[in-house]
């Protein structure tokens, strides 16, 4: 029971996780809450769907079909919608990004219709494995196995690459990078186009974790993995994984104990709970301002 | 008699004493300066003082009671003025309504009293606050611009607003962060005027500058801070002879000239 | 007099009421976020959540006492005041974008509140009795909306609203001027709370029915956007993205089913354009007074 729980936590906690890892990495080079990120993972989650229907393609193209569609769609957003008001007020930009939100759950409501859609049968083949007591679907292993190597990816590209090291100077000083040279704006697209690809790949995860794709499906994940991301200390990239494991777990142990009406809330008062003990999250670091 | 007394204070930032074993005093009445090499902790001692940073050891005392550990509006409450060295107006709002805010402790009337706005006792509480302020920008010559924004003064006028705007709190001591700072030379001249007419009116002054010659003008005591400890302290012409200080300090400066 | 206002209301266009009393009601509700958001600098992604406190305890109020409408309303905006002030005690402290995502997280745990609470019905909602008053509900409404401009507009100018704006420009100075920002923060929060609590019941009685989804987050973001497209802090601003934002959708309503992909990408087109709002930067009061010829142009 214990074991079977928490493998289903850290598979939904790895899905938080990816979609925590975007909002993480934007807040942490422009400050700015990428409200649109959830309707990305949503984007994702009907590309793959897409592909697979249409186009018969196995699980693992869609994904990379869906993740290169999303790494675009990330970066004409940011061009469009967040690049003009750089300067101004981040309300602005923030308002700015909530209307992306909106647009794109209006369009996938017109272009998909309301009803959630499901992946056809056998897109992706379950088995179930005992381990011990709990039974684990082959669906689990593919998510959690997924999820890490894309986070192993990840922290590859952002330690080991050139951009990876422009990202991290630029996420550290902004106005200092760009007197270093360092051209701001391609790490801001690169960043996008990088969280736009987690996302998408744990959008197609999500839809075929609970066959169903749906045009609101991007608003409360995108809201947990930003809690997910605050909770880790917002900025931190191994915050981000680890907000969203401990969030994903404790959603699915709190229904697990019967809880299951106050599952939307579970997330958010643990998030408000750690905020108000260490206001910066787990892994946040603590900032003296100077005067 | 002193009015403001340091005991022995210290900060650490993480590995860095920025401010160690500190005592000082500072006379009633006086003009008294603080300088020393960049970094050497003048602001920060300011900011100890006031409650922005706390204290990692030692003990400050205004008026014969300690502060330290007080909040910072608390203290501010309690008679102690400032201006910062990197200019913290309200960029948005205007210049009346800076000094406004400076005279915030003055006033009463809180939530209720802003409902209820158009009551004679309100509007005289309002009225009375407004001459407070306009007689403090008058101290630093700023009526003409009352209704400007603070934001788009020029930078010699905004130091001056800074110093109505602490001046509105009625302080027994106002501490300045280099208030000369970016200021031509007749400019300065007319600041250090000012400071002494502010002297004159019986505020005691605590300034932070580079400037020497606008220091030892109108200081009656100097401290020398170097890397957080204090090397020296005496009236100009002491400090102007004594060799630590010399080393630290004007020896670059000499060096410059 | 009642039966004057009665007819009078009857008099206009049914359809064009609704969007008067839309209006109405996101007028109070935007001017109580303006006062959090606008005047103070705290940025709230929950006001809706006090916007639903107020409509159930209004809602409960109506229900199991014969108090007349404007005691009720008074009583609704004060719980919704305190409940404000006991979340605002320790989630102040907390800055920015901090601030924001616990006040959505608290607005989420609101509403799943609401979702699983006996007393209101759960889920299925709340019908709302008729008001115990004799005015129509557009003219109370829009009673209400002018008491709350002139409260902003008198805040605005006063000691406290001042304390509240140099808490907005700068924490740090305004500690140094003596201003307690701690307490000031929360006054504020808990005067925004208020209004929102007011604007609550008078929307529970104006659409004599309640549910805890008609509060979420998209709710929130309604009203904040409706303060930020009229400029953030200007009361003038703040009526006119109200008007503006509250019967855009009646007037989209033509071509219905694009009607929120139009609000989004208005919401982007608008902040891209006019960054600072509609009003952002433009001085009302000296563009009132050169109108009505009392300040030579150009000054
Ligand atoms: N909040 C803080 N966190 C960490 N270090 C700090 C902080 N505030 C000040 N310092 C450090 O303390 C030292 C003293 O700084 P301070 O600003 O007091 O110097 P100063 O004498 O005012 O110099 P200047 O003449 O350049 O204004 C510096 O090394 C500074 O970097
Ligand atoms: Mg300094």
């Amino acid at each position: 029971m214990f074991l079977q729980q928490l493998v289903n936590g850290v598979a939904l906690g790895s899905v938080y996780a990816l979609i925590a890892l975007g909002y993480t990495m934007v807040y942490g080079i422009i400050t700015l809450i990428n409200f649109a990120h959830g309707e990305i993972f949503m984007a994702g989650a009907f590309i793959g769907l897409l592909l697979v229907s249409a186009f018969k393609v196995n699980v693992f193209v869609a994904m990379a079909g869906a993740m290169v569609f999303c790494m675009l769609m990330g970066v004409i957003i940011e061009l469009i919608a967040y690049r003009p008001l750089r300067k101004s007020s981040r309300l602005s930009a923030l308002i700015s990004a909530i209307g992306v939100s909106i647009f794109l759950s209006s369009l996938a409501l017109m272009v998909f219709g309301a009803d959630a859609k499901g992946f056809p049968d056998g897109a992706f083949p379950v088995r179930q494995i005992k381990v011990g007591t709990a039974d684990i679907s082959t669906l689990q292993i593919l998510i959690i196995g997924v999820s890490a190597v894309l986070m192993m990816a990840l922290e590859f590209i952002v330690q080991k690459t050139k951009i990876g090291k422009a990202m991290r100077a630029t996420s550290e000083d902004y106005n200092t990078s760009a007197l270093m040279g360092i051209n701001v704006n391609r790490v801001i697209s690169f960043t996008f186009a990088l969280g736009s690809a987690l996302a998408a790949a744990g959008g197609v995860l999500v839809g075929v974790l609970f066959n169903a794709v749906s045009f609101n499906m991007g608003l409360m994940a995108g809201l947990k993995a930003f809690a997910a991301a605050v909770l880790g200390g917002i900025g931190s990239i191994p915050g981000a994984m680890l907000g969203g494991l401990l969030l994903g777990v404790s959603e699915v142990f709190g229904v697990a104990i019967g809880y299951s009406s106050y599952r939307d809330a579970i997330a958010f008062t643990i998030l408000v709970l750690v905020l108000l003990v260490k206001p910066t999250g787990l892994l946040g670091q603590k900032i003296t301002k100077k005067v | 008699m002193s009015i403001l007394k340091l005991d022995n204070v210290t900060i650490r930032f993480g590995g860095l004493v920025a401010v160690d074993k500190v005592n000082l005093e500072v006379e009633k009445g006086s003009i008294m300066a603080l300088i020393g090499p960049n970094g050497a902790g003048k602001s920060t001692m300011f900011n100890l003082i006031t409650g922005i940073y706390t204290p990692t050891e030692g003990q400050i005392s205004f008026m014969g009671e300690s502060i330290s550990g007080k909040p910072a509006f608390k203290i501010a409450g309690s008679g102690i003025g400032r201006t910062f060295q990197n200019i913290r107006l309200f960029t948005q709002l205007t210049v009346l309504e800076n000094v406004l805010i400076g005279a915030h402790t003055q006033g009463s009337f809180d939530l209720t009293g802003a409902a209820l706005k158009f009551l004679p006792w309100v509007r005289k509480e309002e009225n009375e606050l407004k001459e407070l302020a306009m007689s403090c920008l008058k101290q630093v010559d700023l009526t003409h611009k009352a209704n400007e924004l603070a934001g788009n003064l020029p930078y010699g006028e905004q130091r001056r607003l800074e110093i109505a705007r602490a001046l509105a709190i009625k302080p027994q001591i106002i501490l300045l962060d280099e208030p000369a700072a970016g200021m031509n030379p007749q400019e300065k001249q007319v600041l250090a005027e000012m400071v002494k007419a502010i002297s004159a009116t019986g505020v005691t002054v605590f300034l932070v500058e580079h400037d020497m010659k606008f220091v030892m003008g109108i200081s009656h005591r100097i401290a020398v801070l170097d890397y957080g400890v204090k090397i020296a302290e005496g009236t100009p012409e002491e400090i102007r002879k004594n060799p630590k200080v010399i080393e630290a300090y004007l020896g670059k400066g000499a060096a410059d000239a | 007099m009642a039966d004057f206002l009665n007819s009078l209301v009857g008099s206009i266009d049914p359809y064009m009421l609704q969007i008067l009393v839309n209006v109405g009601i996101a007028i109070v509700l935007a001017l109580g976020l303006n006062v959090i958001t606008g005047l103070t600098g705290q940025l709230s992604l929950g006001h809706a959540a006090f916007m639903s406190i107020g409509a159930f305890t209004s809602a409960m109020v109506t229900i199991k006492t014969g108090l007349p409408f404007f005691a009720n309303l008074a009583v609704t905006g004060v719980v919704t005041a305190i409940v404000a002030a006991a979340i605002g005690f320790p989630i102040l402290r907390l800055t920015g974008d901090y601030l924001a995502i616990c006040t959505l997280g608290f607005a989420e745990i609101v509403k799943v509140f609401f979702l699983n609470f006996e007393p209101t019905n759960k889920a299925l909602g709340l019908t709302v009795p008729p008001a115990k008053t004799s005015i129509p509900m557009p003219i109370y409404v829009w009673v209400v909306a002018i008491l709350a401009i002139i409260l902003v507009t008198f805040v605005q100018s006063s000691r406290f609203g001042r304390a509240l704006k140099a808490i907005r420009e700068d924490e740090i100075a305004a500690d140094a001027m003596g201003i307690n920002t701690a307490r000031y923060k929360i006054q504020a929060f808990a005067l925004g709370s208020f209004m929102a609590g007011i604007g609550g019941g008078l929307y529970a009685h104006f659409l004599s029915y309640i549910n805890p989804s008609d509060f979420g987050f998209l709710k929130s973001v309604d009203i904040l956007a409706m303060v930020v497209l009229g400029g953030l802090g200007s009361v003038p601003g703040a009526v006119i993205g109200s008007s503006v934002l509250a019967s855009a959708p009646e007037f989209l309503r033509f071509m219905s089913q694009y009607r929120m992909l139009v609000y989004g990408a208005l919401l982007v087109f608008l902040m891209v354009f006019r960054p600072n709002g509609l009003l952002g930067g433009v001085n009302v009061t000296e563009l009132l007074l050169r109108a009505v010829g009392r300040k030579p142009a150009g000054k």
